[in-house]
């Protein structure tokens, strides 16, 4: 199918579902059905096989023709995380209960991967599944969950077998977030926010249908997850002027007696790296149109943080005594992180997590050297121990 | 102020532009291999000309000059290709100087008369503003006000340069022969100075491309403690930083020249954008291959300092970094301060 063919559908979506008049679930179930809710995926499951670099046709056609949208921000972890994993590691069945109602925003997930003694080294995790017939029970304790307060489900990643070593003893689940053995308690954080969570997981059951795949090998699977989480970062296509160096911009504009020689060089050139960071990520999705992967991902993620960090603290540094200001201390519980809806001081502590969140920037660091460029691995003394035997 | 909109241009190698590449780079590899070039420092100029006669022979003088006058018609894309090469071998040549810049003003004029013996190669031309690089030449393009001359039989004095591979010169127009190409230049030699500007970003993506592949390559072969230095964590972080760099480079560049080549509105901000950017990050990737590369970095047999000084060089060349930026700021309507602010 070629650009022209795949316009002709998105104008036959909308014709026999004209966004005024049709129900805004009903117009997204329809738009699945028809292949135009992720072009890349296979038919049947949202998808028509297409390259990914032609997903932009159909979101720049439905933008004008002002159809709603699934709310991405909301669900960005069940579209960039749970999705393409269940899509390579899920059975048939699997696929067909959840990526529609994921795609459709019904249900909101959430990534159980994060302990209080594994993050970095994620293999290292302690939660336990045990099997009983053919349930798994699960006793642990997640932490820094993101969205897991508005939850419907999760990928969970967790021991099975404290015999093996470290990577080769654990397995990789969908949970219910309703089980009652799930309690998930707010952490508030440096916004004064609780965007994130812990989650206690206490005899928390897990039918065996809904391991997604092999017993022992949740790395695998794992692995596969955080690469599409730091590609969904770079794969997405932004305007000119767009993200942290938008709001910088408009003060410097409006408020030419805040202008200093420092700052304005500042401005400069973080204007210039959100633009390069631009033409790259425009690359990088017409090489994937092209099919040719590009290891640019990875990368990209990087400098994003970087960027975001040194705008949105030019951005405080600009308005002075107006910077000083603050939103609200008070804490909520958001739905979805809202970087513009909020002043600068709160763009300012939220983009310290860009390091941070998905992998930190100097893990990150490791992967590009490795992987990218070939050097040698760090050196590992964990490799061949059995996990119960390492020293904790 | 309304900004321009991107260009939806490709940024990415077609069959063309990879056959051209490939042969340039044998040139290259054949022309101007390091100890040639090291040469060129002690007073010894072997290269530039077996070289440009090279260059002469594929007919890339004449790449950007159309068909009708001699050239090869072919688009800012496959100069950005040849330049990239260039830098990535730190080689001499007048290319950028002649068959970019000064060809640029002169098809913006409509010359006929200049123009084929500079797409033959037979001659090269300069563009006499800013610093007096690309000479001898055998014309000389001078700006007087709005007009434009063109001066043949000039006196050249070479310049001892901090860069032995951009040869300078002081010149001596005393008793030259000028004519009068046009009257009205300022803007001819505006798109030249932009299409300099922007095809140079592409040399620069050539010297930090070198010098990154160059460094990485050496650090999986240098052992020290016992282990291949490479593997040291603190080197892992940097050359992860700079790869980051060198990609986001690579695709400035290339931005910056399918929008020359499709003469796209967005150009000037393409080009302000991949000038300032680019030769920063050529200067670092030079920098850092000193750096890691050790005593080694430091001597006159490795190819580094070759690219170090090209790469300081081409910062300075066709406007700093911060010009480039002075210009973005007017453009995208980010004003400097003014002192009565
Ligand atoms: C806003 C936010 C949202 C998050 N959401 C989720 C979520 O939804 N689900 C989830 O599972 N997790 C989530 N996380 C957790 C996140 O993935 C981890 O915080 C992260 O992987 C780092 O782990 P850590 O916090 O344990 O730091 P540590 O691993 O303890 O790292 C401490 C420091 O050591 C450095 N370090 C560690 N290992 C190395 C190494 N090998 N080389 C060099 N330096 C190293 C780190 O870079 C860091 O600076 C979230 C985090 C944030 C900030």
């Amino acid at each position: 199918m070629d650009e022209a063919q795949l316009k002709e559908r998105v104008g036959q979506l909308l014709e026999e579902h004209p966004p005024e008049t049709t129900d805004r679930l009903d117009f997204l179930h329809a738009r699945f059905d028809a292949g135009l809710a992720w072009v890349h995926f296979p038919e049947g499951l949202g998808g028509l096989g297409l390259p990914r670099g032609m997903q932009p046709v159909v979101e720049r056609a439905l933008y004008q023709a002002g159809a709603p949208d699934n709310d991405p921000r909301k669900i960005g972890i069940g579209l960039g995380m749970a999705a393409p994993t269940i899509l390579a590691f899920g059975t048939e069945d699997q696929k067909r209960r959840y990526l529609r109602p994921l795609w459709c925003g019904e249900e909101v997930w959430c990534q159980l991967f994060s302990e209080p003694g594994a993050g970095s080294d994620l293999a290292g995790l302690s939660s336990r599944a045990v099997l009983d017939g053919d349930t798994w029970i699960v006793n642990g304790q997640k932490v820094w969950t993101s969205s897991a307060h508005i939850a419907d489900r999760a990928i969970l990643i967790v021991r099975t077998d404290p015999d093996q070593p470290k990577h080769a003893g654990l397995s990789y689940f969908v949970l219910d977030m309703h089980d009652p053995g799930v309690e998930v308690r707010p952490l508030r954080q440096i916004t004064g926010e609780a965007e994130f969570n812990e989650v206690f997981l206490t005899d928390a059951r897990i039918p065996d249908s809904d391991r997604l795949g092999e017993v022992g090998e949740g790395w695998k699977v794992a692995n596969a997850t955080l690469s599409n989480e730091r590609v969904a970062i770079g794969g997405g296509a932004f305007p000119r002027e767009f993200g942290m160096v938008m709001n910088v911009a408009k003060t410097w504009r409006e408020r030419p007696e805040l202008r200093t020689p420092e700052t304005h060089e500042r401005l400069l050139r973080g204007w210039i790296d959100t633009e390069v960071a631009r033409i790259t990520a425009t690359r990088l999705r017409q090489k994937m149109a092209a099919g040719v992967p590009g290891p640019e991902g990875s990368a990209m993620k990087l400098s994003f943080a970087r960027i975001n960090q040194q705008l949105s603290a030019l951005e405080v540094d600009l308005l002075g005594d107006d910077g000083l200001r603050y939103d609200s201390w008070e804490m909520k519980r958001p739905t979805r992180v809202d970087f513009f809806g909020k002043d600068a001081g709160y763009r300012y502590l939220r983009a310290k997590g860009n390091s941070i969140e998905g992998g930190t920037s100097e893990v990150l660091r490791n992967v590009v050297a490795e992987r990218v460029l070939g050097l040698p691995t760090e050196h590992r003394v964990d490799k061949d121990i059995p996990w119960k035997d390492l020293p904790r | 102020m309304t900004m321009t909109s991107p260009a939806d241009v490709s940024l990415l190698p077609d069959d063309v532009e990879t056959d051209l590449r490939a042969s340039v780079r044998k040139v290259l590899d054949k022309h101007a291999p390091t100890d040639r070039l090291n040469a060129i420092y002690d007073g010894a100029d072997e290269v530039t000309a077996p070289l440009w006669s090279a260059f002469v022979e594929l007919g890339l003088p004449g790449l950007l000059v159309p068909e009708s006058l001699g050239g090869a018609g072919a688009s800012a894309v496959e100069a950005a290709a040849v330049l990239e090469e260039l830098g990535r071998a730190a080689a001499p040549s007048p290319y950028l100087t002649s068959s970019v810049v000064a060809t640029t003003v002169l098809l913006a004029l409509g010359d006929t008369e200049i123009l084929p013996a500079l797409a033959s190669g037979e001659q090269t031309a300069a563009l006499l503003v800013g610093a007096p690089v690309g000479l001898p030449a055998d014309v000389l393009l001078l700006p007087e006000g709005d007009a434009l001359y063109a001066v043949r039989g000039a006196t050249f004095r070479p310049v001892s340069s901090l860069d032995m591979t951009r040869p300078l010169a002081d010149v001596d127009l005393e008793g030259a022969e000028r004519t009068l190409v046009s009257a009205d230049a300022t803007a001819a030699i505006d798109r030249a100075l932009l299409t300099g500007a922007g095809l140079l970003a592409a040399e620069q993506v050539g010297v930090a491309r070198w010098a990154l592949e160059t460094t990485i390559g050496y650090l999986k072969e240098r052992r020290q403690f016992g282990r291949v230095v490479g593997g040291f964590q603190a080197l892992k972080h940097r050359l992860a930083d700079l790869y980051a760099e060198v990609e986001q480079a690579d695709a400035a560049a290339r931005y910056a020249a399918a929008t020359l080549a499709t003469d796209d509105a967005d150009a000037p901000i393409a080009v302000a954008v991949a000038a300032a950017f680019c030769s920063e990050v050529a200067v670092h990737a030079a920098e850092e291959a000193i750096q890691l590369h050790g005593g080694l970095g430091m001597t006159w047999e490795h190819p580094a300092h070759l690219h170090l000084k090209r790469a300081k060089a081409d910062a300075l060349l066709l406007g700093s970094a911060e010009a480039h930026r002075a210009a973005l700021a007017v453009l995208v309507d980010l004003p400097a301060p003014t002192s009565g602010d």
